[in-house]
């Protein structure tokens, strides 16, 4: 009997802090690397300014979300940024079509090198990045509101009596549910819809669909708008989650990038089971086992030291060590993406 | 217009672009820019040998820079004698302990063959090494950060003179760059750049949170200079006698009076002491251009471009692709290492926190593109222009949102807002930079030159 208890105060201690955490940063990271992926396939260069894009469909979301609370607009129980995401994704999306138009497509029509726009996609980095610091500041900024916990910790222990408690944010499940909702939609809307069907085909063979009547100026197009909406999606849901920080969102480009690989790129489905291989890689790679091989084993027994792999600081290197781990074994990625 | 027209008439209006700074601000400010310049020059050099010799997207420059300026914290900060003698023998075991797991590993690998017992006897070998590497590590890291953890708390240097780390620093950024080399080389240039991206932010990492060697983000301060110290210069009767000639000449032999000469003294020794790094940092630029000149106009340089130009007919010469890449990607490094310990050597701290990607990686990029990607010359004139403009956009940011402020009242929040992001008006302006240059100048100010006789 004891035992048992032990054995469900292990589970949900792991689920509060392991699994919880990891599906709702990993929904995050697969949003982003969806649109890296998309990117990669279509356009064929890594974009580096995404992480940026992301930070700027935010930023937006905050503009708008304080312009609603200061009309005295709220969504009730769920956070305002939500009714003002759509009005963000718009600009965000018109933004980077912008870009394309003044930047890339040049590029585009003098066929130069990937690297060519890879070092763009540099200089868009460094304006997009300087443009939301001046728009918004370099300030740490929360704006979730509406209720905040759906099972507080505190209420989990009374309900059920085990030790440990069990603390589920609206926003983790919020992240979750909108990332399968944005998910199913990109799917649906690339294998039922015209316009989908001719990104895939261009995605796979450039000279075919061009030969085939498509337009390729109009599957670029199709293409930003949907990166972008991704970005502000991912961008949003990371902000409400943890808070907007303009400088966090370079860091999240290498786990994006090392998803977007690990699942093959081109292939969005690949995104994201790789943005969750790389969340939950990451989480339990940092996090200290030490309580929980206490509840399991048997007896008193309790480790020495945290049981912790590596401390939290490195979690950079566990989304480096799964992208070359994959880069070697397998460049493909684990779902048969293109090799660039 | 030729190249060397061009690059008299470009380097002319930077050096006028410095007067006027000089003149305008001051003298101290001006030299200060030159200084980082002519270190930025160097690191531009280096990418320049890896991307506009041989066409790798190194992402990574700050790992080569970061490593750099640990070697000039571990050569020259004296050693923390009781650091050693409570954790040296454990750090030691642990990595004896790494070295056996690596020997063993690379055995069994060797001896067993392919199938699911080698991988079961790696992932023995493996769990096992890192289980003794850990206990010894973490019982030695313990106890050398317990040692007066508000002065040192890490296991010092060596103690010699800060001058052999720009050596020194090359060679351990070379000896990153091959191990960096072994993972990422002979990925294709978008893998390449992201694993050199990765790469180097674990390198920082690992300089923030080991702090029993960098001390981590508690920094390490007051790294012994190579040049005087404004404060012993001051009291030197050369140097008094030395600034009372130049002023004397400058205004006619007249005495100055007691206050304006302190002044003068302290600006005068801020100015000498400047003028002495930059001299030693000249040098140093002077060397690696004279070296990466003939490299590019050698037999060597012209494979090189072959490589970079069309990789598979290179190949077909026999020409060996990867080592080639590994080759120039350590050399590339070791430059960049060396501007790193320079950096750190002008700075007179290792701060591990300071280093991000923005300014050691991207901006450094920013310098060759628009310098002229595969010109030396180019890459110097980027990294003065990009440098340059990298300082000044704050102060004319500042002075141009203090002009729009006249428009807005004194309550107005937006011009405290304006205010504050002023700084930031450089990113953009860098990314803007960029982004005309790579457009319309593609070959950027000084485009490489197609060499005179093959």
């Amino acid at each position: 009997m004891e035992y048992s208890t032990d054995l469900l105060n292990a589970l949900v201690l792991i689920s509060n802090y392991v699994l919880i955490p990891a599906i709702s940063y990993g929904s995050q990271l697969a949003l982003g690397a969806v649109g890296v992926t998309l990117v990669f396939g279509i356009l064929r260069f890594a974009n580096f300014a995404h992480g940026e894009m992301m930070a700027f469909g935010c930023m937006a979301t905050i503009f708008i979300t304080w312009w609603f609370q200061s009309m005295g607009i709220s969504s009730g129980v769920f956070p305002t940024a939500l009714l003002a995401l759509p009005f963000a994704i718009l600009i965000t999306a018109l933004l980077a079509v912008a870009i394309d138009r003044s930047i890339f497509s040049f590029y585009r029509i003098h066929k130069s090198r990937p690297v060519t726009f890879v070092v763009a996609s540099v200089g868009v980095m460094f304006m997009l990045n300087g443009l939301v610091r001046i728009l918004i500041g370099t300030d740490e900024i929360i704006f979730r509101d509406g209720q905040k916990f759906l099972i507080k910790a505190g209420v989990f222990k009374k309900m059920t009596g085990l030790s440990e408690g069990l603390a589920l944010k609206q926003t983790q499940v919020l992240t979750f549910v909108l990332a399968v909702i944005a998910v199913l939609a990109l799917f649906w809307f690339l294998q039922r819809t015209r316009t989908g069907k001719a990104m895939r085909a261009f995605s796979d063979n450039e000279d075919l669909a061009l030969l085939s009547g498509i337009n390729p100026e109009r599957v670029v197009l199709v293409t930003w708008i949907i990166a972008a909406s991704l970005a502000t999606l991912a961008g949003v849901l990371y902000g409400l989650d943890k808070s907007f920080k303009p400088m966090v969102y370079f860091h999240l480009l290498l786990p994006i990038f090392a998803a977007a690989i690990v699942g093959g790129i081109g292939q969005p489905l690949g995104a994201i089971l790789g943005g969750y291989i790389v969340a939950f890689s990451e989480i339990t790679a940092t996090y200290a086992f030490k309580k929980f091989i206490k509840y399991l084993a048997p007896g008193d027994f309790v480790p020495d030291g945290l049981a912790q792999l590596l401390t939290t600081e490195y979690k950079f290197a566990v989304s480096f060590f799964i992208l070359v781990l994959v880069l070697l074994v397998r460049p493909t990625g684990i779902l048969r993406g293109r090799v660039l | 217009m030729s190249n060397n027209r061009r690059a008299v008439i470009s380097f002319s209006i930077m050096a006028l672009m410095i007067a006027i700074v000089g003149f305008g601000q001051s003298w101290n400010v001006a030299l200060a820019i030159v200084n980082l310049c002519l270190i930025s020059a160097v690191m531009s050099m280096g990418l320049n040998m890896q991307w506009g010799f041989a066409g790798l997207f190194n992402a990574g420059v700050m790992a080569s820079t970061a490593i750099g300026g640990l070697t000039a914290l571990l050569i020259s900060y004296a050693p923390v004698s009781k650091a050693w003698s409570v954790g040296g023998t454990s750090l030691f075991a642990a990595l004896i302990s790494l070295l056996l797991t690596i020997v063993a590993g690379v055995l069994v690998w060797k001896k067993t063959a392919k199938g699911k017992i080698r991988s079961w006897r790696m992932t023995a070998v493996v769990l096992t090494g890192y289980l003794f590497m850990r206990f010894f590590y973490e019982q030695g890291t313990a106890a050398i950060e317990a040692v007066d953890p508000a002065k040192t708390g890490f296991l010092g240097g060596m103690g010699l003179p800060i001058i052999l780390s720009w050596f020194a620093g090359g060679l351990a950024a070379a000896g990153l760059a091959w191990l960096i080399g072994r993972i990422a080389l002979g990925l294709r240039s978008d893998y390449f750049a992201i694993a050199t991206l990765g790469i180097s932010e674990i390198m920082i990492s690992i300089l923030k949170n080991e702090d029993w060697l960098s001390r981590g983000v508690k920094n390490v301060t007051g790294l012994k200079r190579p040049v005087p110290y404004e404060v012993d210069l001051q009291q030197a009767e050369w140097f008094i006698k030395l600034v009372h000639w130049f002023y004397g000449t400058a205004e006619d032999g007249k005495s100055l009076s007691a206050n304006v000469m302190h002044e003068a003294m302290q600006l005068s020794a801020g100015v000498f002491v400047k003028l002495c790094y930059s001299a030693l940092f000249l040098a140093v630029v002077l060397i690696i251009l004279g070296l990466a000149t003939r490299a590019l106009n050698s037999p060597w340089g012209r494979m090189m471009r072959a490589i970079r130009d069309n990789e598979t007919a290179a190949a077909a010469m026999g020409k060996d692709v990867t080592s080639r890449h590994r080759q120039v990607f350590i050399i590339g490094s070791a430059v960049i290492g060396i501007s790193g310990a320079m950096l750190t050597t002008l700075d007179g701290q290792f701060t591990p926190g300071s280093y991000i990607p923005l300014r050691f990686t991207f901006l450094i990029w920013v310098m060759v593109i628009i310098g002229g990607s595969g010109n030396n010359l180019g890459a110097i004139i980027g990294a003065f222009i990009t440098w340059f403009v990298w300082i000044e956009a704050e102060p004319s940011a500042l002075w141009l949102v203090s002009h729009i402020n006249v428009f807005l009242d004194e309550s107005n929040p937006l011009r405290q807002h304006l205010r504050e992001v002023a700084p930031q008006m450089r990113m953009v302006l860098m990314g803007l930079i960029l982004v005309l240059v790579l457009r319309f100048r593609p070959k950027g100010i000084l485009p490489e030159e197609a060499p005179d006789r093959y």
